[in-house]
């Protein structure tokens, strides 16, 4: 089939479409004042950095950046440890009732996430962690689809070298991370990083579980200064928005095979 | 696996057969620990963060409780009764159906639509792809800002757009005949390259052979489309269908960003109310009584998913 001109025009207008939004939130964020609220819009920015500096003034947004920071490297080391081991003991060791408790892990994905808010906000006040990093972090380290995913790699890899492990001496802990790992690096890449998108996109979780400023995350923050500031400073909110937006949009450009692999195996083999 | 089972080594002594016995007791007994040590810490958080909820949500539902007395009043189903008899109730129903709906259908239509067009020999389309996904893996949050923006009716992008054809631009999330499509918008272009992705990959999937002879018979491309591939397809649009609403149902960020369930109460779903009951009206026990419909209703969804995809396991 030959490609013709009015499928490259589409092709176009899809990437503008894609595209469009994102050059209005980075050209805004760096226009002053002053541009933003010319009419008719100005389509490129005279730079300033003044936008940064007044979203700084408006909210703690270091701190923010921290608390998303510490959140998403805690919560998805912890839940990949989890997957990983539990994919682990699953894949390769014996134990009764094993298929009964697999399906216990895996029926944690019937569960929806935003049916367990309220339930899950009262355990943590009763564990006293309103406003901790424990309270948010631990209630999102269970694994069902990460584990399910490594466990289904696990079962991929050929049972001789472990099995040579084995009978060099090499206990199971020993053997997970020296050879079932090193072999199964890009999984493990798909799932570190589809988990640190969800950690840091996370939302609703931290909007409940936190209520004091110092420990709000960036996604939070936005909505707060949003409601704060109002049509006001469009110009203070794109910059809080480009700093929400930017580490995942550079995570994405840079494992972005690793993510649309792990996706489509998920649609597609799960 | 006993000692039993295994190969009879010639003569062993009564001593040697009862050292291996208590060996293999030993190792299995260390495998055995060794699973519940590396499986513990993720099941207990599971049972705690997923499963005791839903028993929570349940005796909660049963009750009325403000969050602040020291004890949940029980008063049976009546949560249920009012629930079920409320207008509002039927109303934020009738919303997330119309919502779910629309931006499933969007999906489904747009992503298929999005994935021949990628699939088709043309330079850049891999760029293209990348850049129709990538707002799926941003902050729902952030992309309803940015939304926000370009709905502004007095210096957003949208009003850039539609001026120059002398339309006046409606003032989006404040009018309750546009906020709800407004958000649908924004959904739409958040994940439908999602589903993109995912069609683009069931049809680079496809066997060539059946559509190569139809296409030598004289089929013509509509024919072909509509008779080989979309049967074909059919197994990734019944995956996107269930996750589009399993997805769309828990709807949150964006909306929480853009309208808060309104104006009125124009974009208030049940994933809205859920939240709003509890942590604006401090009612849980009608928080937990919304929680437990939006639990079952998505209970049939993924329980008809899993018996739909297991024939087809079978099949293969």
């Amino acid at each position: 089939m030959k490609a013709r001109p009015i499928q490259y025009v589409l092709l176009v207008a899809v990437a503008a479409v894609f595209l469009g939004p994102l050059y209005w939130l980075l050209s805004t964020a760096f226009k002053d004042p002053a541009q933003i609220y010319q009419w008719p819009p100005a389509w490129w920015p005279h730079f300033t950095w003044e936008n940064f500096s007044l979203a700084w003034k408006a909210a703690p947004f270091d701190r923010f950046f921290l608390n998303s920071t510490i959140i998403t490297v805690a919560g998805t080391a912890l839940k990949v440890v989890n997957a990983v081991l539990t994919a682990y003991a699953f894949a390769y060791l014996r134990f009764p009732f094993k298929k009964i408790l697999f399906f216990l892990v895996l029926g944690a994905m019937m569960v929806p996430g935003h049916v367990t808010l309220l339930p899950n906000y009262l355990t943590v006040a009763s564990l006293g962690w309103i406003n901790t990093y424990a309270g948010l972090i631990i209630p999102g380290i269970g694994s069902a689809f990460a584990t399910f995913l490594m466990r289904q790699h696990f079962l991929t890899l050929p049972t001789e070298v472990t099995d040579a492990a084995a009978v060099d001496g090499a206990g199971h802990l020993r053997t997970l991370w020296r050879v079932v790992l090193p072999m199964s690096r890009p999984m493990l890449i798909t799932v570190v990083v589809i988990t640190a998108v969800e950690e840091w996109n996370n939302f609703v979780w931290p909007l409940i579980v936190t209520n004091t400023a110092s420990m709000r995350t960036l996604p939070v923050g936005l909505l707060i200064l949003k409601d704060e500031e109002g049509l006001a400073a469009w110009g203070t909110i794109m910059a809080g928005t480009l700093l929400v937006l930017a580490p995942m949009l550079l995570i994405f450009l840079i494992a972005q095979r690793y993510i649309v692999g792990g996706i489509t195996q998920g649609a597609l083999k799960g | 696996m006993t000692v039993v089972d295994l190969p009879a080594r010639a003569h062993p002594d009564e001593q040697t057969v009862a050292a291996s016995n208590d060996q293999l007791k030993r190792r299995r007994r260390r495998e055995y620990g060794l699973f519940a040590l590396l499986v513990a810490p993720n099941l207990l958080v599971i049972a705690v963060f997923a499963y005791w909820p839903i028993v929570y949500n349940a005796f909660l539902s049963l009750t009325d409780w403000n969050m602040i007395a020291a004890r949940p009043k029980f008063v049976g189903l009546a949560n249920y009764g009012r629930t079920l008899t409320d207008p509002a109730f039927h109303k934020t129903l009738w919303i997330t159906v119309v919502f779910t709906g629309l931006i499933v259908a969007g999906s489904l239509v747009i992503g298929l639509a999005l994935a021949f067009l990628f699939n088709l020999p043309l330079k850049g389309r891999g760029a293209v792809r990348t850049i129709a996904f990538a707002p799926h893996i941003l902050s729902g949050a952030a992309v309803a800002t940015i939304w926000a923006f370009i709905f502004d009716p007095g210096y957003g992008l949208m009003r850039a757009l539609i001026e120059p054809f002398g339309a006046e631009p409606p003032d989006w999330m404040n009018n309750s005949d546009w906020a709800l499509p407004g958000l649908v918008i924004v959904y739409l272009w958040k994940n439908v390259g999602f589903a993109a992705l995912i069609y683009l990959a069931g049809l680079q999937g496809l066997p060539k052979d059946l559509d190569e002879a139809a296409a030598i018979d004289g089929a013509s491309t509509w024919t072909r489309f509509r008779a080989i591939k979309l049967p074909l397809l059919a197994p990734i649009t019944f995956f996107l269908l269930i996750t589009t609403v399993i997805g769309t149902f828990q709807a949150f960020d964006v909306i929480a960003v853009m309208t808060g369930g309104g104006p009125g109460d124009a974009t208030t779903t049940l994933s809205w109310s859920i939240y709003n009951e509890g942590f604006q009206a401090f009612n849980a026990g009608r928080a937990a009584t919304l929680s437990i419909i939006m639990f079952v209703i998505l209970l049939v969804v993924t329980t008809v998913q899993a018996r739909v995809m297991e024939r087809r396991v079978h099949y293969r």
